[in-house]
């Protein structure tokens, strides 16, 4: 099948306009009699279950957590980017669009970053219309602070807990549509499988994770927003629970799996502290706009930092190494998250990491607090404020803006951030890739939607701070509920959806059979000794830089590792219960087949870009190497094994916006 | 270090629980306390057995998941935190941990220390939110100026996880910090006005048909509420119907 | 506004609306009483106001049992509620962790009050009723001078009912430490929680508690023949 990304003719930005004027609708009347599922309830989910309902449909939502509030949105915390300009500082919805495609080493459809930039002002009027508490100036209106790669400011935030605030406006308008009946909802249930009847998709097989049970349920569109893969690494900041299955389960039924290898690896995390560590935490972004990252300049200083002998305080200006500032004076410690990520991988590789595992760089705040004391000194009018005044002032300004963060991070590693710099790691964050959506966000299956993380649409390469809740909050509140109205104008007289039906039994059947494999097989080794082994697969072989020979191994060993899941998993407790263990055992399944295809179509992208390293594909300087016969989407298209998979190719054209050599210098 | 740990083990909601004892080793005081939990797990699954059901998902503090009562408290010894932020260096080597799931009868077991809160999803689905459509017609966001105090106080309020650790805590089981907490931060809002009354009063009668206890004032909520949450909320959300009941 | 009443918010906030009468009426009461410390004529002068005017009588008095009444069956009835909450209980509870001994115990301070009331009435209010309304004596005086000073002396001869009072006054005291800044929360006024009100709580239930328990002693010792 040819790819066809639906994207409207005309200038660009009058294409998501023009489109709209032309769309089909679906009469009010007509919506009651259509049912949509949405499995997933983050942002983009939530927000799309919420506007579907509101607009008439008769939603059912899925969340394998205990409320939808509880989906991993929850845990972003910097902000979310809108072009308001309203800092004056020359933003505009192009800037916002150039920025985008720009940050994403322009591997994005251009078409959709320019509508994700358009709606990107509407999503911060509905949320305060909502009442999203974001933070204020004493004027009373709205803040706006900086994030990587870019030279405006225009992130919305809401203290740490951005994400939470946006995910708990998207909750407010779903538990609206609760009460009044338009939205079912079904928490601490799983998709297991899509049902496809005439090539449309027209179902789910879910499982209750309480009672075992396993239901089918129809609809006349199925739209998946249900996160993104990146716990194939086992460690990744994504909650416990987060997993590829329902978007895999989709592309075993026909829609087309883009761009797996494109990962974000976040620079600012906790570093590791030991074997038993079960995830990865994240230290916004947001920290960047006043910490200064460096390591020592001489390896004497890492030794005696990591024997304990000297305090990173100790070392003075002349012995750091700003190594983001010295890189790249442009942008600074404001350089994207891959940029950073890998500079912070080079510094220790080269031997500079500070801590024990030596994989730990600094993020320094001492300077930011001695500049807020000074200024808040002036505005207080205290003249000759002593060292400890300054400290004290500049103190609370840092503890107002990020006093959550820095709460959390010194629960996780005992030490007082505002006394000693922070350490910081890259982790793995966010996957760009996901399903192949068209512009209407409608994957390679008629009917069958995906929205947020869990499509590939709008970061290319790699996502800039800030942008996934706006995708996550477009695809829900703006996009998908005009899309989906397209598609569903055929379905007004196609009545209610029987799930006694062949096609729901086989799909039921075959779930089943999995579940009864899992919990018959006496295998003599557990879920997570198999997850934890794929994850340093992939960590080692396909993490912040990759070459041929180390993803051809991961493609093998991964496939090695597959079989020995199928034969050694051990999984105690019954199918008809509930069981945590059965659960795992089927998202680590999915993972297993995902990591194979994610190595593949590393090694297939004989390039650099963004997220994605080569390391036979750098400049001399190290930075990453485009290729311009690369500019593709790869749409994987399965076939069976991973290894059979068939890649078909979205060429990417830029007419809006000049290709050029991603710099930040 | 070596623990001696009391878990709470229930088949499911009809089954009648216990206490049982488990002994776990080589626990390192930088392991958070559901590491800990996951190296009894892998032992038991190693063994054959059952592992103990726990609910988790972000392990960052914020999904509001987790929800064990440790040593008599809920979220355990530790202040500002959840669970999951829980460290093993709060112990010392041979101590016994009682581990229970978080009690009241609004939030009944389902598995082991999993339980079941929905009753605060259905107290939100009462008034926890502003009668607003996503049209995108809205109006421009800054067109309503809010004090930075007001905007400020908002936010502590919204920070709620809804994890329930007020609710176990509590010595009459009563979720006002929860209920406060929401109607406070819309009602300090301009774009809560409109349907504040309606609000407080349909989440108060929710929440007293999921069979939760009054408020004795006692304070441990604030307490023990991983995001200190202030009784301040609790205090505006009677004043809040009270203006309801005159009105 | 009746709906309001039955829930939980109103429930607790009619339960504040009688503490804050049923503390007014404590410091009237010592107000009272503690004259008799220093002038018998005083106390028997106000006693027999108190006892025979027809507003405090027939107006005053009603509220006032109505108070007691009220804030004791709504004590019994938000307890059964919060017991009926509570589901299965913790196999282990520190409770001391993150709240007072006395907030949360204010059942079992309030039911040592309660059986304090009982005696008290039957040591003064029903003799009182019985000589006033079914004897119908509205004199107040015996042997030619009035009888409340004397009747009272006369009960705290008994080092027994003296020990009983001091305790109860203690246990008011604890409930009170707690109840009164908790009566301004549940009407809404974060005013209980501020540094000012909750040093005027500390002292109020310092201060009544001891001064009953002052003025038994007193009369106890001093007349003690």
């Amino acid at each position: 099948m040819a790819l066809d990304s639906k994207v409207p003719e005309g200038p660009i930005q009058d294409k998501w306009t023009d489109y709209k004027n032309k769309i089909n609708l679906v009469n009010p009347a007509n919506k009651r009699h259509i049912d949509v599922i949405v499995v997933g309830t983050g942002l983009a989910g939530g927000s799309a279950a919420a506007t579907l309902a509101e607009l008439g449909y008769n939603v059912k939502a899925f969340a394998y957590q205990d409320s939808p509030r509880r989906a991993h949105s929850i845990a972003a915390q910097g902000g979310i980017n809108a072009a308001k300009n309203y800092q004056g500082d020359g933003d505009s919805t192009y800037r916002l669009f150039y920025d985008t495609v720009k940050g994403g080493d322009y591997r994005s459809r251009e078409a959709n970053v320019y509508r994700l930039a358009e709606v990107s002002a509407n999503i911060i009027d509905q949320c305060v219309a909502q009442g999203v508490p974001f933070a204020r100036d004493y004027g009373g209106l709205l803040d706006n602070r900086s994030f990587g790669g870019v030279l405006v400011s225009r992130t919305f935030y809401a203290k740490g807990q951005t994400g939470q605030q946006l995910l708990l406006g998207a909750y407010s308008a779903m538990n609206r549509q609760i009460a009044r009946g338009k939205i079912e909802m079904f928490n601490r249930h799983e998709m297991l499988d899509v049902v496809i009847v005439d090539g449309k998709a027209r179902g789910i097989i879910a499982r209750n994770l309480v009672t075992g049970e396993i239901e089918r349920h129809s609809a006349h569109a199925v739209v998946v927003g249900s996160g993104g893969y990146g716990n194939v690494y086992f460690l990744s900041t994504n909650a416990m629970g987060s997993n590829v299955t329902a978007a895999w389960k989709i592309h075993k039924k026909g829609a087309y799996f883009a761009n797996p290898c494109y990962t974000q690896i976040h620079p600012t995390c906790i570093p590791r502290s030991g074997d038993y560590q079960s995830k990865l935490t994240l230290m916004s972004e947001s920290l960047r706009n006043d910490g200064r990252i460096w390591v020592p300049k001489n390896l004497d200083d890492v030794k005696a930092i990591r024997e304990g002998r000297k305090k990173p305080t100790d070392l003075s200006e002349d012995e750091r190494d700003y190594y983001l500032e010295r890189r790249y004076p442009a942008f600074g410690n404001l350089v994207p998250r891959d940029v950073a990520s890998r500079a912070a991988k080079e510094r220790c590789d080269a031997g500079y990491g500070v801590n024990a595992t030596g994989e730990a760089v600094y993020l320094d705040f001492a300077a930011a607090i001695e500049r807020y004391g000074k200024e808040q000194a002036k505005i207080h009018n205290i003249s000759n404020p002593s060292k400890g005044k300054i400290y004290e002032l500049g103190q609370a300004i840092v503890e107002a803006k990020y006093g959550n963060l820095f709460q959390m991070y010194e629960k996780i590693v005992d030490e007082n951030p505002y006394e000693t710099p922070m350490m910081i790691y890259p982790a793995v964050h966010y996957t760009m890739g996901g399903v192949w959506v068209d512009y209407n966000l409608m994957t390679t299956v008629p009917g069958l939607y995906c929205i947020g993380e869990a499509n590939f649409s709008d970061h290319g390469a790699n996502r800039l701070g800030a942008s996934a809740l706006m995708q996550g909050l477009a695809d829900g509140y703006f996009v998908l509920p005009y899309t989906i109205g397209d598609y569903l104008a055929d379905d007004i007289r196609t009545g209610k959806i029987s799930t006694d039906t062949k096609e729901f039994e086989e799909a039921e059947k075959s779930v089943k059979e999995t579940i009864n494999f899992f919990v018959n097989n006496k295998g003599s080794k557990s879920v997570d000794y198999f997850h934890k082994k794929l994850g340093k697969i992939m960590w080692d072989k396909c993490g912040m830089s990759r070459n041929a020979k180390g993803l051809t191994e991961a493609i093998q060993e991964i496939s090695d590792l597959r079989k020995e899941f199928w034969k050694e998993v051990s999984v105690p407790g019954g199918s008809e219960e509930y069981n945590e263990e059965l659960a795992k055992a089927g998202r680590v399944a999915d993972f297993l087949e995902l990591g194979e295809l994610f190595a593949k179509d590393a090694l297939v992208r004989e390039e650099s870009a963004g997220g994605h390293f080569r390391e036979e594909h750098q400049t001399p300087e190290g930075e990453a190497k485009r290729m311009k016969e690369f500019q593709f989407v790869s749409a994987w298209e399965y076939k069976g094994e991973p290894k059979d998979a068939v890649l078909h190719k979205e060429e990417l054209v830029y007419k809006n916006i000049e290709v050029k050599e991603r710099s930040y210098k | 270090m070596n623990l001696t740990l009391k878990i709470w083990r229930q088949k499911d909601s009809n089954a009648k629980g216990q206490m049982v004892d488990y002994k776990v080793t080589e626990i390192s005081e930088h392991m958070s306390f559901l590491e800990m939990m996951d190296v009894l797990n892998e032992q038991l699954v190693g063994k054959g057995e059952e592992p103990v059901a726990f609910d988790h998902d972000c392990r960052e503090g914020i999904c509001g998941m987790c929800s064990m009562y440790i040593n008599g408290e809920a979220h355990g010894p530790d202040r500002g935190i959840t669970t999951c932020q829980l460290h093993m260096r709060m112990f010392k080597d041979g101590d016994t941990i009682t581990i229970e799931p978080f009690r009241a009868a609004a939030f009944p077991v389902i598995k082991d220390l999993v339980i079941d809160r929905t009753a605060f999803d259905r107290i939100q689905h009462a008034g926890g939110y502003i009668s607003v459509n996503t049209s995108g017609n809205t109006q421009d966001a800054n067109a309503i100026p809010i004090s930075k105090h007001d905007a400020d106080e908002a936010m502590d309020a919204a920070t709620c996880i809804g994890c329930g650790a007020c609710v176990a805590t509590c010595k009459n089981s009563s979720a006002m910090l929860f209920v406060g907490a929401k109607v406070s931060q819309y009602a300090l809002l301009p774009q809560g006005q409109v349907e504040a009354a309606d609000r407080v009063q349909n989440m108060v009668a929710q929440m007293d048909l999921e069979g939760f206890g009054n408020c004795t004032n006692t304070g441990a909520c604030e307490v023990e509420c991983p995001k200190g949450i202030s009784l301040d909320n609790i205090a505006r959300m009677n004043r809040e119907l009270m203006k309801a009941a005159v009105k | 506004m009746s709906g309001f009443f039955k829930s939980s918010v109103g429930r607790k906030v009619a339960m504040a609306l009688s503490a804050f009468f049923l503390m007014f009426f404590l410091i009237i009461h010592l107000a009272v009483n503690i004259t008799s410390l220093f002038s018998a004529d005083l106390f028997n002068e106000l006693s027999h106001f108190m006892g025979t005017n027809p507003l405090v009588q027939f107006a005053l008095q009603p509220v006032l049992i109505f108070g007691v009444v009220f804030h004791f069956v709504m004590g019994f009835i938000l307890e059964i509620q919060n017991k009926k909450a509570n589901g299965v209980s913790y196999a282990k509870n520190n409770g001391g962790a993150n709240s007072s001994w006395v907030s949360r115990n204010m059942i079992y301070s309030g039911l040592v009050i309660l059986a304090f009331i009982v005696l008290h009435f039957i040591d003064f209010w029903f003799p009182e009723l019985n000589v006033k309304y079914i004897q119908g004596d509205m004199s107040g005086m015996h042997n030619g001078e009035y009888r409340y000073f004397h009747e009272m002396v006369e009960k705290f001869h008994n080092p027994l009912r003296v020990a009983a009072y001091v305790i109860s006054f203690v246990l008011l005291g604890l409930h009170l430490a707690h109840g009164f800044t908790s009566a301004f929360q549940s009407v809404g006024s974060t005013a209980g929680r501020k540094k000012t009100l909750q040093n005027i709580g500390k002292a109020y239930s310092i201060l009544i508690p001891l001064g009953f328990i002052v003025i038994a002693i007193f009369h106890h010792l001093t007349h003690n023949h």
